[in-house]
């Protein structure tokens, strides 16, 4: 049992000059063959691998990842977290993980900074304000808080916004959902890495997988650079690199990779404690505890694994931004970066089961998944341990581009991050 | 920003165009007798690669003209540019993970 984070610790390792802190987790050499082996060491799949030793008792497990810890999406993201999604199905899957970041640092005994500053999404014309109206709505009948503000509560809640837009994206109304907030990206991966490897799961980095050995149409090992390992059942969470992993295994995915960019300004006093979002016109913005602006943009248009986004979608971001808050105007920008999402045609995830066996895949979150990371382990771990989706992530199978049983999010649920 | 060349008016920027996803996807022609599994094939999967990609693009703010780019997606670089209708260009299609 690793030493407890608490404010005793604090001040005991005060005392050595914080020289002392034991390391948060083990980086062994991987074992010959593990129950499972989870590939992506990105939040995913170090909550699906804690899921798995704390709830189901299977503690010989291996994440694998190529890079190092939360390099992916996990730590590129603008860490928003809501659960006002439209539709029953993803209304479960979305506010179960809401409910676990509601205690998520005191189970992972690590501050993930989940901040419940609020969330808004703008409307910007009739039809925004319908589809606004419709989806507060609905997930007051999910259970789920949300409401409606009128431009003259966002304006109270956000005194920086322009309600006019500069005449160009005049503010009609926002749906805002208190529950929502944000939380530290790293922290997330950080505090599930050790976890789960305080129950025992091996965490091996800078270790790509290339392959998967499979027989009589049943997984049984997964190929690294580090050698074959041999697994009873493999969980692929890669994100951008989905289609590229399941073709490994001859399994083909709806989805398509787009480089999605972010960037933030250089830090300022507090000028906005809450989240808003536009959606029409693709910019997002809050502010981090160090004072930087955090705006998100939207994907480049074509399929690209670079991660670096366009130059006209970063422009056409703070054109937007510029026009809804133009005392930022003279902002300078720090830090611009990207990475690869991996967007389904439906704009929900795949959580699920394939025709080979024992191989189960989660995929398909683009460019909303962070607010999932707790959610989608616990039900990934779930579906991976009892062979069979659990009920909150069965509709999220990959079966369903067959049966034509989509769970349309685009556009009715804001869906953008 | 991409310069793309569109065989019909020479290089432009990437902005002056819209895309079309991958080319070279048929619709199916025995498509009263087709599964459930091969209209989900024609209509969702898509290959995805990381690597040379053969894509479809429009020249929306130009001649309006649709046309086949062959493009590496991860370096970017445009290695081909040819018409709807006509075979891809011999290339390595490398493919790298
Ligand atoms: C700019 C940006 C902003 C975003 N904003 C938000 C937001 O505000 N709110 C929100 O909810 N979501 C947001 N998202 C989406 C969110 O970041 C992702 O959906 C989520 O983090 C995915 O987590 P993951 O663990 O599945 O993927 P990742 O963190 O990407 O982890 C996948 C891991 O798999 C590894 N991997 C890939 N191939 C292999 C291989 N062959 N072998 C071994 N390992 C491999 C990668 O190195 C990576 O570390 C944003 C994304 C981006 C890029
Ligand atoms: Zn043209």
């Amino acid at each position: 049992m690793k030493s407890r984070y608490s404010i005793f610790s604090l001040m005991r390792n005060a005392l050595s000059y914080h020289e002392k802190w034991p390391e948060a987790w083990r980086s062994p050499e991987p074992k010959s063959s593990y129950d499972v082996v989870i590939v992506g060491g990105g939040g995913h799949g170090l909550a699906t691998a804690y899921y798995l030793a704390k709830i189901h008792g299977i503690r010989n497990v291996a994440v694998i990842e190529r890079g190092w810890l939360g390099g992916g999406n996990t730590g590129r993201n603008t860490t928003i977290v809501r659960s006002n999604y439209l539709w029953d199905e993803s209304a479960g899957l979305y506010e179960h993980a809401m409910k676990l970041w509601e205690g998520l640092s005191q189970e992972l005994n690590y501050n993930v900074m989940f901040s419940q500053r609020g969330v808004m999404n703008l409307a910007h014309n009739q039809q925004d304000l319908r589809d606004i109206a419709r989806r507060v709505n609905a997930n007051r009948l999910n259970g789920i808080d949300s409401e409606f503000l009128t431009p003259h509560q966002v304006k109270d809640l956000v005194p920086i916004i322009d309600l006019r837009g500069n005449g160009r994206y005049p503010v009609l109304g926002a749906s805002n959902q208190r529950r929502g907030g944000t939380a530290r990206h790293d922290a997330v991966a950080w505090g599930y890495a050790r976890r789960a490897d305080e129950h025992g799961v091996d965490i091996i980095q800078e270790c790509p997988v290339n392959g998967f050995e499979i027989e009589n149409g049943k997984v049984t090992g997964v190929q690294t650079a580090k050698g074959l390992i041999k697994a009873k059942k493999v969980g692929v969470v890669v994100a951008g690199h989905s289609s590229v992993t399941a073709e490994m295994a001859g399994i083909r995915l709806p989805l398509v990779s787009h480089p999605l960019q972010a960037l933030v300004s250089e830090p300022v006093k507090p000028v906005i404690d809450t989240v808003v979002m536009s959606n029409a016109i693709h910019a997002y913005i809050s502010q981090s505890d160090k004072g930087e602006l955090v705006i998100g943009a939207g994907v480049d248009k074509y399929v690209g694994y670079g991660q670096r986004g366009s130059l006209p979608v970063t422009e056409e971001t703070l054109a937007a931004i510029c026009e809804l808050f133009p005392s930022l105007k003279r902002m300078r920008m720090m830090r611009q970066w990207g990475g690869i999402v991996d967007t389904c045609p439906d704009a929900s995830p795949i959580i699920s089961k394939t025709p080979v066996e024992g191989f189960f895949i989660n995929c398909g979150w683009g460019t909303g998944g962070f607010k999932a990371t707790p959610g989608s382990g616990w039900v990934f771990a779930d579906t991976i341990a009892n062979d069979r989706p659990h009920p909150l992530n069965e509709a999220f199978s990959l079966e369903r581009f067959n049966s034509g049983y989509l769970v349309d999010e685009h556009g009715a649920a804001a869906v953008a991050h | 920003m991409l310069e793309i060349k569109c065989p019909y008016c020479g290089p432009r920027f990437e902005t002056e165009f819209s895309y079309g996803g991958e080319a070279h996807i048929e619709r199916p022609k025995d498509s009263e007798n087709l599964s459930d599994e091969q209209w989900g094939e024609y209509v969702f999967m898509n290959s995805n690669t990381k690597g040379v990609f053969l894509e479809r693009w429009v020249h929306t703010s130009g001649c309006r003209r649709w046309f086949n780019v062959a493009r590496d997606t991860v370096s970017y670089q445009i290695l081909a540019v040819y018409e709807t209708g006509t075979k891809a260009p011999k290339l390595d299609l490398r493919k790298d993970v």
